[in-house]
């Protein structure tokens, strides 16, 4: 216990130094801070210490002057922390176009990791160094949060919705993985390990055992199974819109909303069809709540991605 | 030094039972108050002695880790809205506000007992639920695991949350008909102690935060007894929503409990050094930005469950502008030691402690309210050990310096002094062990409402456990002078400290009826001329 | 004693001396108030201090409902069309018309009008009061024989079933949360109108009456919040039904 502990934790992914930047300057200005205010105290608690037993202070009402002192300048830091903690935010939260993409679902009380191309892990994440990786996350149960400390990053992972989050690794090693939202009775066991490799050797790490095919392969094989082919069919004879050719697109709706056809909406419409129904559709198509796991949405959608 | 008590005070004005338990007068519901408090926090401690001795090593050995949960919830639950939130407004500021603005009782005084009776009603429940297996979902019940998943008592929790939120509703709504309509002739608002002020601001939050608690509680009750879609996507619901309605009050909660320590330590300043306050206006104004802005960062909570990053922008910006306030403060305070005539008695030893404290809570807060800064440290002990230091270093810290400087007024009898410099040292040195070690181990990538955890955290655990302990001796020292002195120390005399206030001018214990005749104020209570001398009585 | 000038002095004429005695009153007014006036400023402040919370407690439910609606928007339609707006218009109106009645109580209290004239607005208001509810009730039984309460036994025949119980959630909770609010106006009037019987009120003192007329008005805003969130979602005008 008393050796070898960190005080500090490594910096293992591109972003972990912007943060630690942003974290040291943060520092510094709480212990400025802090010592100017303990040292004040201190010093006025000592040098006007009450001297005899009816002696009373200085009747001082106020100065506007130091008012607006310790108002502004205490704003315009706070300014200057807002802003390079957004810009530091804004960088985090956009993953680069092209980034690698793992699919995650968390559950109770594990991590299951899909790679595109079908290699699944639990409780585990294999990665290449120095390459983005974006993590699209589900739940199928209640709110979990994915955490790698050592490369700064945090993403809540909220059943019903997808949240996202990326990084780029840098270091080769094994860094913790910490489910970070109490999610019941095993919370503090859903743990995991990422491994960052060089990329060659995730390459080895890649063929070395993904049977089952691609994720697009997985889905295109439940698209048939659950016969989801029947209509929405490749021409425009279908009782569904066709899907070749629309991710990302712009759809409009029965309501007249417009909504981009993306993970979380062709995750809706699987769950739940009548809630975004496009336009000039019958709203016939039934649900499959109960039917399909997270895990396989995750497969559709991959499939629906990859018709171009 | 010593007079004789006057013959009939509020303690001795009626000896049964019945005088207690139906009273009508704010000094006694001040009492009755400080009884179940005091009970509320050695519960809430105890659930915390158990977290931190199985924190003592990486494995869940001492509890299970179902066990462990339900400890830390119930911790949260006990100290947030049985402690934290009612302490110093229910007993301090029951027992000052009319004496401090020259009036006979509250707007309400039958109000105000109901007001305790809903709190005792809503501990019972608690208590039930505690005893029954307790809850595991954390103080924050978040959906769906709390309307779903959870298999603990969360509707009896619930149902006791609920029905104490009404408690905290009427002593705000009480408080603020009493400064508006109760204020002596000649008392303006400009001339209220600043303790009045800052319990005028946490009333507002208390009368417009605590219904959407209610509310929100109300649904999860529902959901789980009915399950019905409100916050479970598996029923239809959304899960982000509930932590919306859940923070809009929890975030301006955790001001209800920051503002009124933030009026004691106006008064101890103020008294121990002899001098008005430096910057009375803007101290005053502070407590109300402090209060209205509060209600606008409750976003801050979700930077990382998925909220727009324009959301999160405007969160991020109110977030560093409710801390301006708390700064101009921090320096108002200090700056009134200038040239004063400073004690070194064991209230100001606490607003020493509250100030160095409360800063470094504070500033460390920014770190949270900074975007980029939170995701790391969201959900870790950085968040832990933050909002310790602002409630324990601060909040409590308040409630201990608030205790010593009225308990002559409340008792008629002066606590030992030397023992009192010792347990605050004794707090101040265990509070610093306990929780600074959680800044290091949360950045670390410790995370939060964890029963076992990676071997590598242990030694900050360690520490912090060997602290927990020194600051739980700390807290129990003052419990043993304090009874101790109810009937072995000398008494007090009516002005022992030779501080400015109305309640400094009457009698130590108060009468019943608090003033003779109602008061004319002519200046602002709290003038220390200059070359006038004060007298001790 | 200090002989530093206090802050403040005692005045020359004790206002409220100590002890047993005291100079005469009217018989309602507290004793930790100096006069009628302030009991009475102290009185409504507060009534209009509790209604405040009130707004912010019905305001969750609003929250969720307009969270809830923005997300399907046709569902909410759909689902507010099942409701019978006749009998939620004679809602309205019924309300409308005792908050009406209410206020000549209050007047009546205020005008010292003799204690039957106060009883009978009062009783009026709680008859129409009791309508509301009696109507309620017709709605709710209406419901369960439609099967349309949420929970196991809910069915829905038309497009949008989950938006449909997430609507008749809400319609629950924010009309059953109104309609305990009547209920205990109810109880509120019931205990009014008796101290009005017994010829307590007059100019000098009605804060009571008034007091409760303020609560009588907010639950009446509250459904005319309501009604048109729950029961007019799209509603036209058709010439023919």
């Amino acid at each position: 216990m008393f050796t070898n502990f960190p005080f500090f934790p490594q910096q293992a992914s591109e972003q972990a130094a912007t943060i630690d930047a942003l974290y040291f300057f943060l520092v510094a200005v709480t212990a400025f801070f802090t010592l100017l205010i303990a040292v004040l105290v201190a010093v006025f608690a000592v040098k006007f210490r009450r001297k005899h037993d009816t002696e009373v202070g200085v009747a001082i009402h106020g100065s506007l002057a130091l008012e607006l002192l310790w108002t502004f300048i205490p704003l315009g830091i706070c300014m200057v922390m807002f802003v390079w903690g957004a810009q530091v935010f804004f960088h985090m939260t956009r993953a680069p176009r092209g980034a690698m993409e793992i699919h995650v679902v968390g559950k109770q009380w594990m991590w299951k990791a899909q790679h595109m191309d079908g290699a699944r892990e639990i409780n585990e994440l294999h990665v290449p160094i120095g390459k983005p990786v974006k993590l699209i996350m589900g739940s199928e149960d209640v709110i979990h949060s994915f955490s790698i400390p050592d490369f700064r990053v945090k993403a809540d992972v909220i059943p019903g919705r997808y949240n996202t989050m990326w990084f780029t690794a840098s270091k080769p090693g094994k860094y913790h993985i910490f489910c970070t939202q109490y999610c019941g009775t095993k919370h503090s066991a859903m743990i995991g390990t990422v491994t960052a490799m060089e990329p060659a050797d995730y390459q080895v790490w890649l063929s070395g055992g993904s049977a089952g095919g691609t994720l697009a392969e997985a889905g295109q094989k439940l698209f048939t199974d659950l016969s989801c082919n029947t209509c929405h069919m490749e021409n425009a004879q279908g009782r569904g819109p066709v899907l070749k050719g629309l991710y990302g697109k712009q759809v409009l709706l029965a309501s007249g909303q417009t909504v981009t056809m993306d993970d979380a909406y062709i995750r809706e419409s699987v769950l739940n069809p009548q809630a975004k129904v496009v336009a000039g559709f019958q709203p016939i198509m039934p649900t499959f709540q109960g039917l399909v796991t997270e895990e396989q949405l995750l497969q559709i959608i991959a499939y629906v991605k990859s018709l171009k | 030094m010593e007079t004789t008590a006057p013959p009939l005070n509020y303690l001795n004005n009626g000896h049964t039972i019945a005088s207690w338990l139906l009273t009508k007068d704010h000094k006694r519901i001040a009492l009755l108050y400080l009884v179940s408090i005091t009970f509320f926090f050695f519960l809430g401690g105890f659930f915390a002695l158990l977290v931190r001795l199985e924190l003592l090593t990486p494995a869940a050995d001492l509890l299970e880790p179902d066990m462990y949960n339900r400890m830390f919830t119930m911790h949260g639950i006990v100290m947030v809205f049985f402690f934290l939130i009612p302490s110093i407004p229910a007993v301090l500021g029951n027992f000052l506000i009319p004496i401090m603005i020259g009036a006979k009782d509250l707007a309400f005084p039958r109000i105000n007992l109901l007001s305790w009776y809903i709190y005792v009603l809503g501990g019972i429940f608690t208590i039930l639920a505690a005893l029954l297996g307790g809850v595991d979902t954390g103080w924050t019940f978040y959906a769906p695991y709390s309307t779903s998943a959870s298999n603990s008592n969360v509707l009896l929790a619930g149902v006791g949350i609920f029905i104490t939120g009404f408690s905290s509703i009427l002593t705000g709504l009480n408080f603020i008909v009493t400064v508006h309509r109760m204020r002596a002739p000649g008392l303006t608002w400009f001339r209220l102690p600043l303790f009045v002020w800052a319990h005028y601001a946490t009333s507002l939050i208390m009368i417009l935060g605590t219904p959407v608690i209610a509310i929100t509680v109300l649904l999860v009750a529902v959901e789980r007894a009915f399950h019905l879609g409100i916050f479970d996507p598996a029923l239809g619901g959304d899960p982000v929503l509930f932590q919306h309605l859940f923070w809009f009050y929890s975030h301006p909660a955790v001001y209800i409990m920051i503002l009124p320590a933030m009026g004691v330590v106006a008064e101890l300043v103020q008294a121990f050094s002899r001098k008005n306050i430096f910057g009375y206006t803007f101290v005053a104004f502070s407590s109300l930005a402090i209060a209205i802005i509060g209600f606008l960062v409750w976003g801050h909570h979700l930077f990382v469950a998925g909220q727009s990053t324009y959301a999160g922008l405007v969160f991020s910006i109110i977030s560093f502008f409710v801390a301006i306030p708390s700064a101009v403060k921090v320096f108002n305070w200090t700056a009134t030691m200038y040239k004063g005539s400073v004690s070194w008695d064991s209230p100001m030893l606490y607003a020493f402690g509250f100030i160095g404290l409360f800063s470094i809570g504070g500033l460390t807060g920014l770190f949270l309210a900074t975007l980029g800064m939170d995701i790391h440290m969201h959900d870790t002990y950085f968040i832990i050990a933050h909002f310790h230091y602002v409630m324990v270093g601060g909040a409590i810290f308040g409630y201990l310096g608030g205790m010593h400087y009225w308990w002559p007024k409340i008792t008629g009898r002066m606590y030992p002094e030397g023992w009192a410099k010792f347990a605050a040292l004794n707090v101040f040195v265990g509070f610093n062990l306990t929780f600074f070690p959680q800044f290091i181990v949360g950045y670390l990538g410790m995370p939060r409402r964890y029963a076992m955890y990676a071997p590598e955290f242990q030694i900050y655990n360690v520490l912090s456990t060997a602290g927990a302990t020194i600051l739980g001796v700390g807290y129990l020292i003052p419990m043993i002078y304090f009874a101790w002195s109810l009937k072995n120390a000398p008494l007090a005399g009516d002005n022992p400290w030779g501080a400015r206030g109305l309640e400094w001018e009457i009698p130590s214990p108060p009468p019943t009826e608090n003033f003779p005749a109602t008061p004319i104020v002519t200046e602002g209570t709290h003038q220390y001329a200059p070359s006038r001398e004060v007298g001790i009585v | 004693m200090s002989d530093a000038p206090s802050a403040y002095q005692p005045p020359p004429v004790a206002i409220h001396p100590a002890g047993h005695g005291h100079t005469p009153h009217h018989p309602y007014l507290q004793h930790h108030f100096d006069n009628m006036e302030q009991q009475a400023e102290a009185s409504t402040l507060g009534m209009w201090v509790f209604l405040v919370t009130e707004i912010m407690f019905f305001g969750g439910l609003f929250m969720a409902y307009l969270v809830y609606r923005w997300q399907a928007p046709l569902g909410f339609q759909e689902a507010s069309h099942h409701l019978n707006i006749y009998w939620g218009a004679a809602n309205t109106a019924i309300l409308i018309v005792s908050s009406l009645t209410m206020a000549f109580a209050v007047r009546a209290a205020q005008t010292s009008q003799p204690a039957r004239k106060q009883v009978f607005w009062l009783v009026s208001t709680m008859v129409f009061g009791a309508a509301f509810l009696g109507i309620k009730a017709i709605e709710y039984s209406d419901k369960f024989k439609d099967h349309i309460i949420p929970g196991p036994d809910f069915v829905w025949h038309g497009l949008y079933p989950k938006p449909a119980e997430q609507f008749y959630s809400l319609y629950f909770a924010m009309t059953g949360l109104h309609a305990l609010h009547m209920v205990i106006g109810l109880g509120i009037m019931s205990v009014i109108t008796w101290m009005a019987w017994r010829k307590t009120f007059d100019n000098e003192y009605y804060t009571p009456v008034e007091v409760a007329g303020l609560y009588w008005h907010f639950v009446d805003i509250v459904w005319i919040f309501l009604f048109p969130l729950l029961y007019l979602i799209g509603r036209h005008y058709h010439a023919a039904a």
